[in-house]
């Protein structure tokens, strides 16, 4: 065992607190864990044969979720729930069903390999699949031979967490885009690749005879590249003219369109020339740039999460009868207003209502972004969504579905969406004026040769819109954002929405949320008082101990000394404390009354939340407890204040601490205590004053004011929800980016004015000539590539720069 | 040179069949996950070597 003494657990990596207290022989090895979740998973991993798995993965393993064992898996037999996610499988059987499930737990390609070896095992499983990328499971089984909740129960026994992924519209819709661009990519691929082989023997001199087979062939080849895949451009297009806009789709599809007929024609009277091949390619060019930003926007898998994901699909409903009361598990959706449902431990409230019985606290965070829980007890209204952190609970349903809390805030996401400010993108300003001109130009010239030489009229105003091809127009704003993305990237903000990146430049007021924004968000150890000898380290160890099992949140604070001892007969007492056996020692700690188990109570050394240790009932050490201001909190707010723009705190915490926080960073407009929809009241009041507001955010609370931002960021820790509706996610926690994006946005807009300038340069160069006739088409394709290239280059630039607060 | 005649759409045939065949490939989700199906290689060959025989058993010493 004395090996084993430093080795950290063999499943999830933790330290381990007592090497002999949680261990298993695995192939003739002893191995030591540091719960008994981990023994548990890692036990069921290799008496499953799937032992190899801890030689293939290369991320360790998340730490099982103990609390939620007791889960109810049976709930997911009930065919009320399962009609929502499980739809028969086109199949010989009936009994053949599918489903789609999100997978928690994920952390490395093996753990996919894991997931489906186990499954694969199980009788009547008949096919099953993960994607490690979207997190999801498909999977198909004979119902007949196998109940979901033992396929739950299996995966759970190894460590993963199945939740069904209902409402998978939006997913699958996904994929289908994510599926069909990939083969408009391909065709056009492969139709490039053709017509090129094609024109060389045309341009090097076919002889008559052959120069009209080559021609047919490439006419054949061309045909599908224009009709399917720039199908995306001419859509766009007429969508954009149907609203009444000219967007870059309208020059891109006039080009691709009139110099594919133009070639038809060519090709049919054996006259003038063929461009085929300029088509081609240009098409397959811009569908790859298209592809790669879809690709890289589709690739988070965060685009799933949505509201309804809060809300538990059961509810325990409790019906009293003449022989007392019973519990009954049914759907969520199936609750009416008036039942009575008990939300246990851990378990999030389905509904809104009453509590009718019991007393507990509630993290309801979703309203007020504030971590620490409330407390209620009976006749206090909770809210649906919000999580129960203590003990079970009774409550009176008073609002279900639509009604509740948690749908306005919803809707209010959605009406804010809707009323986002668009910044229009400079080049899609100018492909209007650019588009207008050469329509215009087409026509007079087209009118003059017509006059002049009719004969050469259709070739002249053919070359006059190749030459003229929005190539480098087109690419001038997207090449420059690609560059600006994977530089912000790298800088730690990770652009979702590229379009922000135009309001980006213009930001003046910048407002922030504060627990989890401008602070960790966690309550933290900040001080540390000893009243005997006993030394932090250790005091700090012995309180870790004791917290080891909670998910209170004041536990995570000691996460950092567990390890190096542990606790027995711990207990866990409501809103008070925890107490527990440490080397034959009976330890509490809690609040001041309860670890000194006396109604004489020590006054805590100043203000703030002090908790008190005690040994044997004697008074052993303070612990001050509070939310760290992040380190570049205070820099970030002064570089936007010396730059005169306004910063403003808008926060649900009613707490005086907002002020005091708002004091400390120099912050003047600061507002406590606001619901979802006061804040994005305020922001738009600021945009109803023509100002451009940068929303910095992390709650559930934030999401209505995220989607209502001109440009949004939310925090890496934050909710998948707000991360979802958030234009920008902050990857690390300094704040100072924010301002050095701006800066790096300003420097972006200035790359793409220079690019819009030198296409319009080339063109306007360009057009006079092809008007006149003297260019004649190779010299046209070349011209063409030049342009655009030189554009690229110029955008590259900005992936090099250096992200700089001047 | 008039060969050209027959095999150019023998070629053109051949274009069809390879698009036809990336189709079927992205249909099937071939390209779906690109991550995961990198590595999947490797740990199939291992499990031959590690585990022919899942079932209960093979946590136990394999000698």
């Amino acid at each position: 065992m004395n090996q084993a003494q430093s080795q950290p657990c063999y499943h999830c990596g933790l330290p381990v607190a007592d090497p002999n207290e949680y261990t298993a022989t695995l192939d003739e090895q002893a191995r030591s864990f540091c719960c008994p979740g981990c023994q548990a998973v890692a036990q069921a991993i290799h008496g499953s044969g799937l032992a190899s798995f801890y030689q293939f993965r290369s991320e360790l393993n998340l730490k099982p979720d103990t609390e939620i064992q007791k889960l109810n898996f049976e709930a997911y037999d009930l065919p009320e729930l399962q009609k929502e996610f499980v739809f028969p499988a086109d199949g010989e059987s009936e009994n053949l069903v599918q489903a789609q499930l999100l997978v928690e737990g994920i952390t490395c390609a093996a753990c996919v390999w894991l997931i489906e070896h186990r499954l694969q095992t199980l009788d009547g499983i008949e096919r099953v699949s993960v994607n490690a990328a979207t997190e999801r499971l498909s999977i198909r089984w004979h119902k007949d031979k196998i109940r979901m909740s033992e396929i739950l129960s299996a995966v759970f026994d190894i460590g993963y967490k199945l939740t069904p992924a209902n409402e998978d519209q939006a997913q699958e819709k996904r994929q289908k885009e994510d599926r069909l661009s990939l083969m408009r990519l391909g065709v056009a691929g492969f139709g490039m690749m053709q017509v090129g082989m094609v024109a060389v023997a045309l341009y090097t001199g076919a002889s008559e005879q052959w120069m009209i087979y080559w021609r047919w062939v490439s006419l054949i080849i061309a045909t599908p590249v224009v009709l399917f895949s720039a199908r995306p451009f001419f859509n766009a297009a007429i969508r954009a003219l149907r609203q009444k806009h000219l967007v870059m789709d309208v020059p891109v599809s006039i080009a691709i369109g009139f110099a594919y007929t133009a070639s038809i024609w060519a090709t049919l009277s054996a006259s003038g020339e063929v461009y085929f091949d300029s088509v081609s390619m240009f098409t397959f060019f811009l569908l790859l740039g298209r592809y790669l930003e879809m690709r890289a926007r589709h690739n988070n898998s965060l685009g799933n999460s949505k509201f309804a994901q809060l809300l538990p699909l059961t509810a325990t409903l409790v019906r009293k009868g003449t022989n007392g009361e019973s519990q009954t598990t049914v759907a969520q959706k199936s609750l009416k207003i008036g039942d009575i449902v008990a939300v246990g431990t851990g378990e999030s409230v389905p509904c809104d209502g009453v509590i009718e019985d019991g007393e507990t606290l509630i993290d309801e965070s979703l309203l007020t972004g504030e971590s620490s829980p409330v407390k209620k007890s009976v006749r206090d209204s909770v809210v649906a969504g919000s999580v129960n952190m203590e003990s079970t609970v009774k409550i009176k349903v008073t609002a279900i579905g639509q009604q509740t809390r948690l749908s306005a805030i919803e809707r209010l996401v959605e009406s804010a969406s809707l009323n986002k400010p668009y910044q229009i993108a400079l080049a899609d300003k100018l492909a209007s004026y650019f588009v207008g001109a050469v329509l215009l130009f087409s026509v007079l010239i087209g009118g003059f040769w017509l006059w002049h030489e009719p004969s050469e009229a259709l070739w002249i105003v053919l070359s006059v819109l190749v030459v003229t091809c929005p190539c480098a127009l087109s690419l001038a704003t997207p090449a420059a954002h690609a560059a600006a993305l994977s530089r912000l990237r790298g800088a730690g903000l990770l652009v979702l929405n590229s379009d922000c990146l135009a309001a980006l430049a213009k930001v003046d007021q910048v407002a922030f949320d504060k627990t989890g924004t401008l602070t960790v968000g966690k309550p933290q150890v900040v001080e540390y008082k000893s009243l005997n000898s006993l030394p932090e380290e250790e005091g700090l160890a012995i309180i870790a101990a004791l917290e080891m099992g909670s998910s209170h949140p004041i536990a995570a604070a000691f996460q950092q000394w567990q390890g190096n001892k542990t606790a027995r007969d711990v207990k866990n007492t409501i809103g008070s404390g925890v107490s527990g056996t440490i080397d034959t020692r009976q330890y509490r700690f809690g609040k001041a009354e309860f670890a000194s188990e006396t109604d004489k109570v020590l006054p805590a050394p100043s203000s703030g939340q002090w908790l008190l240790l005690s040994c044997e009932s004697e008074p052993v050490a303070w612990v001050k407890l509070d939310d760290k201001l992040r380190e570049s909190a205070k820099e970030s707010v002064e570089l936007f204040r010396e730059r005169k723009m306004g910063v403003e705190l808008i926060s649900g915490d009613a707490s005086d601490t907002v002020e005091k926080m708002a004091q400390a960073l120099g912050i003047n407009e600061y507002r406590a205590g606001c619901l979802p929809d006061e804040k994005l009241d305020i922001i738009q009041k600021h945009q109803d004053k023509q100002k451009v507001v940068m929303m910095v955010g992390d709650g559930i609370n934030d999401v209505p004011v995220l989607s209502g931002a001109d440009v949004s960021v939310a925090m890496s820790q934050a909710t998948d929800l707000a991360q979802t509706r958030a234009d920008c996610i902050l990857l690390n926690a300094d704040l100072t980016i924010l301002y050095k994006a701006i800066v790096f946005a300003k420097r972006l807009r200035k790359t793409v004015k220079q690019n819009l300038t030198w296409a319009l340069a080339y063109n306007g160069l360009a057009l006079p000539l092809a008007a006149l006739g003297y260019i004649p088409p190779w010299a046209a394709a070349i011209g063409m590539s030049l342009s655009s290239l030189i554009v690229v280059i110029n955008a590259l630039r900005l992936s090099r720069s250096e992200l700089t607060a001047a | 040179m008039e060969i050209l005649y027959i095999l150019v759409p023998i070629a053109l045939i051949f274009v069809f069949i390879a698009i036809k065949v990336l189709f079927w490939a992205i249909n099937n989700g071939q390209y779906d996950d690109l991550n995961t199906e990198a590595h999947r290689i490797l740990f199939d060959e291992q499990k031959k070597t590690n585990d022919s025989s899942p079932g209960k058993d093979s946590d136990k010493p394999q000698k």
